[in-house]
């Protein structure tokens, strides 16, 4: 067998993303000024991907490493709002972590390594580079959210973070090894022909999506897969909330599409009954549970949730009748619930951050109170960070659900487009809520807000953009069904 | 389309005017907020004007048009048009804007800019629902205008506002959300338009109607509010600060009976007429059991609210007997309630302001020390319920002419309502202005100033003058009300 030098071309920026993460690692430990010097360098990395990523951007579908590695438009626009959200992400946290001790180089480079996972998450085409992306995200993340180790609340949801994950990469391996029983091959497309061909044991293969699906789920944090989603949310401290709810749900949304509709689209009517079920059951119980929150990080765990189960329902409109304007419509509606999730979960928890000082954790109802007395602006972005996501126009978080339930009202399924609603009925009343603490109620605590000035402009950019997409969303909206077209 | 664009700039003006008052910042330069409100409030006021000097009573047809495209992914445009009906609406609610904002002057002292900004961002709003052709468009207005009522009613109103705000907000965000759906479906019945004119041509099976019909009634009953689903409405008045009150009854009891004539009715014909019965028997329920609920308040700013669920019982009647004197008068009717019930909510205030005190009981004898104001306040009353050569006798006289038509035990009912409307304004008045001074509360009050007999005696005037000559209003929506029953007695099965 010959060996071929692979074309490193479609994956130079994860090569980058790789070689920088060792350059931080190093510069980290010998500098004299190791937390300036590793952000510095994690936002460079970013950046220079983001760079190599436009550069390499072609429009073409490329593969790569004997078909392991996809290069595609998809991939190339998940990626560029991923670097963009692990951006945000790092800056917002950037005083929390400092004024905690836990600005350290170690979590720098654990962020990049959780950033190059979920880089390979988006562009694998091959069932094993999807896991090992996984678990390079997976191991990142449990060990960022013990990072401050003598609170116990952050080292049990830690705890309880790895042990589920665990079984969840367990049961995804689970079902990747049943698919390659049956299929023989375990590249992406390869296995979607082999089910056209009708070869392999049907009965394994559908044990196999069954597995996969549960691991999905639990990834997605779905419901009934998503009992560790409070807990951690609560536990690690917030910046690290803020990472974890923010950016893997874009690598989420991409190991979605490339397991279940490039590769086992197949079986397309048995995963869409199941994945219904999932998305019914998390909107419900979402909603549901948030209500009876007074911790704002619980409550956006919960919510969360319910927004996952609204981002499936768009993915599962999808299948209907094979028409390909229809999936696209479905899918790239369900791409853009999720990108725009992504933007007001950032704004969310940077809020947070933003009320949080040396000592003192912002994260109960009670912390918000007043705020619009200590500080009108910040109240009024978090308002409409709340009503985006409610549902509530102008905000981006309209034009999320409406794409939703359009998809979904297109696909025929007008009753679950009527309980999706009823539910966000229910959802509105806990975002207002926190409105309502923050606008109607006097506060407790009037210590003026210490945030840095960067932190406090991006903040605010972040919330006028979730209203300018709320006012023309259409050139997001175009973007990603322009970006699925090559996928599908 | 030519010229100025009159609408958008009806809907934006006073939407940048509410962001620049917003912008201006802390209490320290609250007239600064102040006067920004005013100017921008009757800048919105001037742009208004045009629409209704410029327009052609002649046709039904929508005048005024813009088209761009908002969001041609899912085929939805910036579409804006007025017809005889809705210019009318926004005209008022741009009048109205201006009330208010002279109406907050003195009484807010805080957060002046945001109190400010939140009506006249409102008043953008409900102008862009009275004027949006298009589907989604006029759904996005609809529900953002929530947001500052919430604000409103949450941040300046009574003891108990927080409960009544997000009352105020779920339950009428219920109605919306189903309406959404319907929405989503018709644009799907359409081959993708989002466009209204086109689904008013749509030929709809009777199951459909029905189904849409009940997702619009839900929707706009909430907002009117009709019968069974009218609770959050005392309760938001009472709690809500003066402004806060007079656009709720003023407007925002009108987005509802508004979404009937331009959805309802023109989109599911069919269905409107099977259901009419269900409709005629909860508003004439509205009419004599509300009214008799409102005789027995305590609380001034209730026996309004109850009053105008009353009134607004009344104007659904007036749609759903299906002729012209009917639908005309029930318009007439929405527009003079504008008129009457912001005055009265004017009045209370007024009242409020110096006693700080709802309770009928409290007061007595007002017209020994306020005389200016009980004249003013007697005129409003008498609005109130009916009384000939004000406002509120022109359409009340016109719907129930029209019932009668329909069916003389209808009309019978309805019209009872010009005694309970009697019986409650008037006995409320001459408890609280006429008689003895009942206290020392009472005797230290002052009357009117100046800024206050000005709003009150433009606003009395409105109420006259439409009492007497209501033929500028009725000449501007004949057209297009005739046109509407036309479409509405073609079936479209």
């Amino acid at each position: 067998m010959n060996f071929v030098i692979p074309d490193f071309y479609p994956a130079a920026a994860e090569l980058f993303v790789v070689a920088m993460s060792f350059v931080i690692l190093l510069a980290g430990t010998f500098s004299k000024q190791p937390r300036n010097v590793a952000y510095a360098l994690s936002q460079l990395t970013l950046i220079g991907a983001a760079a190599i990523t436009l550069f390499t951007m072609d429009g073409q579908v490329s593969f790569t490493f004997s078909n392991m590695y996809v290069d595609d438009l998809m991939g190339d626009f998940l990626k560029l709002i991923l670097y963009f959200a692990v951006a945000i992400a790092l800056l917002y946290s950037r005083s929390y972590m400092h004024e905690r001790k836990i600005e350290t180089t170690e979590y720098y480079v654990l962020v990049i390594f959780a950033t190059l996972g979920m880089m390979v998450m988006i562009t694998a085409n091959h069932f094993l580079t999807i896991y090992l992306g996984l678990e390079l995200l997976s191991l990142a993340s449990y060990a960022m959210v013990a990072l401050l180790r003598d609170s116990a609340r952050a080292t049990e949801a830690a705890m309880k973070y790895f042990v589920l994950g665990s079984l969840a990469s367990g049961l995804l391996l689970y079902g990747i090894s049943m698919l390659y029983g049956a299929a023989g091959t375990l590249e992406i497309s390869g296995v979607a022909q082999a089910i056209y061909q009708q070869a392999g044991n049907k009965t394994v293969l559908m044990f196999g999506l069954v597995f996969i699906v549960a691991g999905l789920a639990f990834k997605l944090g779905v419901v009934p897969f998503h009992m560790w989603i409070p807990d951690v949310y609560h536990g690690a401290p917030t910046s690290i909330t803020l990472f974890i709810a923010s950016a893997p749900k874009l690598a989420a949304f991409a190991m979605a599409m490339r397991l279940l509709v490039n590769g086992l689209f197949e079986f397309a009517e048995q995963w869409q009954s199941m994945l219904m079920v999932l998305a019914v059951l998390s909107i419900v119980l979402g909603n549901l549970a948030a209500i009876a929150q007074s911790n704002l990080k619980r409550m956006l765990g919960y919510s969360g949730i319910s927004h996952m189960g609204f981002m499936l329902l768009g993915l599962v409109s999808g299948v209907v009748g094979g028409d390909r304007h229809f999936a696209l419509n479905a899918y790239s509606s369900a791409m853009f619930y999720v990108v725009s999730y992504v933007l007001t979960s950032l704004a969310s928890f940077g809020v947070l951050l933003l009320l949080s000082r040396a000592g003192f954790e912002a994260e109960t109802l009670d912390d918000f109170k007043g705020l619009n007395k200590r500080n009108s602006w910040f109240a009024g972005v978090m308002a409409m960070v709340m009503f985006s996501m409610a549902g509530i126009p102008f905000f981006v978080g309209f034009f999320a659900k409406f794409s939703v339930l359009q998809a979904v009202v297109a696909a025929g399924y007008i009753w679950i487009a009527i309980l999706a609603v009823v539910m966000s009925l229910i959802g509105a009343y806990y975002y207002l809520r926190v409105v309502k603490v923050m606008f109607f109620d006097e506060p407790l605590d009037a210590t003026p807000l210490t945030a840095p000035a960067d932190m406090r402009v991006l903040l605010s950019l972040n919330g006028i953009a979730i209203a300018g997409l709320g006012l023309v969303p259409q050139g997001l909206m175009s973007l990603c069904a322009y970006s699925l077209l090559g996928s599908l | 389309m030519t010229g100025i664009p009159f609408l958008s700039l009806a809907i934006w003006v006073p939407i940048v005017g509410g962001l620049l008052a917003l912008a201006s910042g802390s209490d320290r330069n609250a007239s600064v907020a102040r006067f920004l409100a005013l100017f921008f409030a009757l800048a919105g006021l001037a742009v208004s004007i045009p629409l209704y000097t410029g327009f052609d009573v002649t046709t039904s047809a929508m005048q005024f048009v813009e088209a761009y495209p908002w969001i041609p992914r899912f085929n939805i445009n910036y579409v804006l048009g007025v017809d005889g009906i809705s210019v009318l609406f926004v005209l008022l609610n741009s009048f109205i804007t201006v009330i208010v904002v002279v109406a907050g002057w003195e009484v807010i002292q805080e957060k002046v800019a945001q109190y400010m900004a939140a009506f006249l961002i409102m008043s953008g709003l409900i102008n862009g629902i009275f004027s949006a052709l298009d589907g989604v468009l006029f759904y996005v207005f609809f529900e953002a205008s929530l947001i500052p009522l919430f604000i409103i009613i949450g941040v300046w109103g009574g003891a108990n506002r927080v409960y009544a705000a997000i009352k105020f907000f779920l339950y009428t965000l219920a109605g919306s959300l189903l309406m959404l759906i319907a929405l989503l479906y018709l644009f799907m019945e359409s081959g993708g338009s989002f466009n209204i004119l086109d689904w008013h041509q749509l030929k709809l099976g009777m199951d459909v109607q029905s189904l849409i019909f009940l997702a619009f009634l839900v929707s706009f009953a909430v907002k009117v509010p009709m019968f069974p689903v009218h609770t959050w409405l005392p309760d938001a008045h009472v709690e809500a600060p003066t402004g806060g009150s007079i656009v709720l009854a003023a407007i925002a009891l009108k987005l509802g009976a508004y979404g009937f004539l331009r959805f309802a009715l023109p989109i599911a014909p069919d269905a409107s007429h099977a259901f009419a019965p269900l409709i005629i028997t909860l508003s004439l329920i509205a009419v004599i059991y509300i009214g008799f609920i409102a005789l027995v308040q305590t609380d001034m700013k209730k026996l309004v609210a109850y009053s105008s669920i009353s009134h607004m019982g009344f104007v659904t009647l007036g749609f759903f007997i299906f002729n012209p004197l009917g639908v005309e008068g029930a318009i007439v009717q929405m527009i003079s309630h504008g008129f009457v019930s912001a005055a009265m909510f004017a009045s209370i205030g007024v009242l409020y302001d110096r006693m700080h005190s709802r309770q009928i009981a409290d007061y007595g004898g007002v017209v020994n020390v306020m005389p200016k104001f009980a004249a003013l306040f007697m005129l409003f009353a008498m609005a109130n319920s009916g009384l000939p050569a004000t406002s509120g006798f022109v359409g009340e006289f016109m719907v129930a002419l029209g019932a009668v038509k329909f069916n003389f035990w209808i009309g019978f009912g309805a019209a009872t309502t010009l005694i309970l409307g009697a019986a409650y304004t008037l006995w409320m008045y001459k408890r609280v202005v006429f008689g003895a001074v009942a206290n020392h509360h009472v005797a230290e009050l002052t009357d009117i100033n100046n800024r206050e007999f000005v709003f009150l005696a433009i606003l009395a005037v409105c109420v006259l003058a439409m009492g007497i000559y209501p033929f500028p209003v009725t000449e501007v929506m004949h057209a297009s009300v005739n046109e509407l029953l036309k479409h509405v007695a073609v079936s479209k099965l």
